[in-house]
């Protein structure tokens, strides 16, 4: 890779002055997939600087946490990461959960399982295609969406919604998963094995893939531990931290699963991370639904309105971009007295400018492509 | 040496020595009396629950003064902790603002929280993004809901809110 200082000793000679300019990028950019505004500062093709500026669709989910009840805010926990909604929603029925020790049913938790790891498949579809296009490559986007088109169905038929989908409630589910669901994941699972083998020889093993995200982007271990990055970003450093594991939440402890990690920290590995987490999220599927039984989906005698006992209590949980963790805070009334919400891209975005620096301009788009990015889970 | 919760209560003696005489039950929430008898609202501290991961989400819970918090973040720093959030809740009852910082480890299993509490009239404590560069842009955000102010922050202009914002709305004074 050539250095902005190299470049500069070999395209102006020694007392030439150079000049930088200021390349506002967004916040409508194809590249951004959402209302994102990089301010960089350019160096010719290089970037001196790359300030990310947030914030063009805050809609203060914190505040509107505050002046409800909690089940009246449980769907805009679907509303924030829109493309991960199961697990947002996943994160605040645990923390509401865990404060009111509400039990919730093993068949429910079974279906919380499969039905988050299916989100999980449908998310990192969409950023793989979206990756793909911005690095040119048309193609690939029409394949994803077919099959995340396949989830979407399955999830319609099972809670009737396809994106936003508020599934989960304070103790189980809304309703209970038909055979219709259940048999139609197993046929997912038998389709989406071949075909991941398949985008494997066809895209992950194409030498311009390759040459656009190699040994570029380097995001290392420490780095991600300064900003908090998670996810796969942070298992593109080789750690192999997993909040499915580090904190083991609902009933993942009792599937065999491995944790993909890559050493080598760069777009490419973080590209690797989320191809193979979607093989290891269809053998969880394919576990549960060996494993669920029949049985109640939601917990006895929740009450309509929820009062929660006075203190702060935190659930995270492995969203597909990463640890994503809900405080809440209550005094005692059916509101909360706080609702934090922790997003992992709001972190991963955060070591951006320091990640970037001395990049050239296409290669740190094809990073911010391989961070995952989904904007309204930064603004909130 | 492996960080645990034991490791970290140790570390953390001379720090919550140093808070004992901040303020009573710094965990206790608002009781629900009236606001504006904040010394009634004080004087009925309830319980806290115990702090573990299954009760609570978290298994170490320390409290600092507000001046030790770069210490506080330079001993998590040390022992190989991630900077996972900062955020703030404002005890408009007690006239106090708590700042909340959260720390996940990323190879060891020992979720953890410091906290401190600082006037409501003057809420300012130091920075930890010398520490931590990715506490800049929670701290930036904690500025823009509570106006607490970070001293030394590099850059505590509006983040989330628009540019002219002057407001502060996650205090419960706020009016829209």
């Amino acid at each position: 890779m050539i250095t902005s200082k190299e470049s500069l000793a070999a395209d102006s000679p020694d007392h030439a002055p150079h000049e930088t300019f200021v390349l506002n990028l967004g916040p409508q950019h194809p590249a951004a997939h959402g209302v994102l505004r990089v301010l960089m500062t350019m160096d010719g093709e290089w970037i001196q600087r790359a300030e990310p500026i947030i914030g063009y669709i805050h809609r203060m989910h914190e505040k509107m946490g505050e002046n409800r009840t909690y089940a009246k805010f449980l769907p805009n926990t679907s509303r924030i990461d829109y493309l991960s909604a199961m697990h947002y929603t996943h994160a605040f029925v645990g923390a509401v959960e865990r404060a009111a020790k509400i039990e919730v049913p093993i068949r429910a938790e079974y279906i919380r399982v499969i039905t988050s790891e299916l989100n999980r498949i449908s998310s990192h579809m969409v950023w793989w295609g979206a990756l793909l296009l911005d690095l040119g490559g048309f193609t690939p986007i029409l394949y994803a969406f077919d099959d995340r088109e396949k989830i979407l169905d399955l999830l319609e038929g099972l809670c009737g919604a396809r994106l936003t989908y508020c599934y989960y409630r304070f103790g189980g589910l809304c309703n209970d998963a038909d055979d219709a669901f259940l048999n139609g994941t197993r046929d997912f699972v038998k389709h989406m094995q071949p075909r991941l083998k398949m985008y494997r020889d066809l895209v992950t093993d194409n030498i311009i893939l390759r040459k656009r995200l190699t040994d570029i982007g380097e995001i290392s271990a420490e780095l991600c531990r300064k900003y908090g990055a998670t996810g796969p970003v942070i298992r593109g450093a080789g750690v192999a931290y997993d909040v499915r594991r580090a904190e083991p939440y609902s009933i993942y402890p009792r599937f065999d699963f491995k944790i993909p990690t890559y050493p080598e920290c760069d777009s490419m590995a973080r590209y690797l991370v989320r191809m193979d987490e979607m093989e290891q999220s269809l053998r969880i599927i394919e576990q549960a639904l060996d494993g669920i039984t029949a049985g109640p989906v939601m917990a006895p005698k929740v009450p309509r309105v929820l009062k929660l006992p006075p203190g702060d209590t935190c659930y995270a949980v492995e969203a597909a971009r990463g640890r994503f963790m809900v405080r809440i805070v209550s005094d005692g009334k059916d509101t909360p007295y706080r609702v934090k919400l922790r997003t992992p891209s709001f972190s991963n975005l955060s070591l951006y400018e320091e990640a970037s620096k001395g990049m050239i301009l296409p290669d740190a788009l094809a990073m911010m492509g391989s961070l995952d990015l989904v904007i309204p889970d930064i603004d909130r | 040496m492996k960080t645990s919760v034991e490791r970290l209560t140790g570390l953390f003696v001379e720090l919550t020595k140093r808070s004992a005489g901040l303020q009573p039950a710094l965990t206790t929430p608002n009781p629900p009396t009236d606001a504006a008898k904040p010394e009634l609202a004080a004087a009925q501290p309830s319980a806290p629950l115990p702090v573990t991961h299954a009760t609570r989400g978290f298994d170490f819970d320390a409290t600092v003064a507000p001046a030790d918090v770069v210490t506080a973040a330079e001993i998590m720093d040390r022992e190989g902790f991630a900077i996972d959030a900062v955020t703030g809740v404002d005890w408009i009852a007690q006239n106090e603002m708590e700042i909340v910082y959260d720390f996940f480890h990323p190879t060891e299993p020992v979720r953890a929280v410091v906290r401190t509490r600082v006037p409501r009239a003057e809420p300012e404590l130091p920075t930890i993004s010398p520490v931590f560069p990715g506490a800049n842009w929670h701290e930036r955000e904690t500025h823009d809901f509570f106006g607490i102010r970070f001293a030394g922050h590099p850059n505590l202009k509006p983040f989330l809110l628009p540019e002219d914002a002057d407001f502060h709305p996650l205090r419960k004074d706020y009016q829209p």
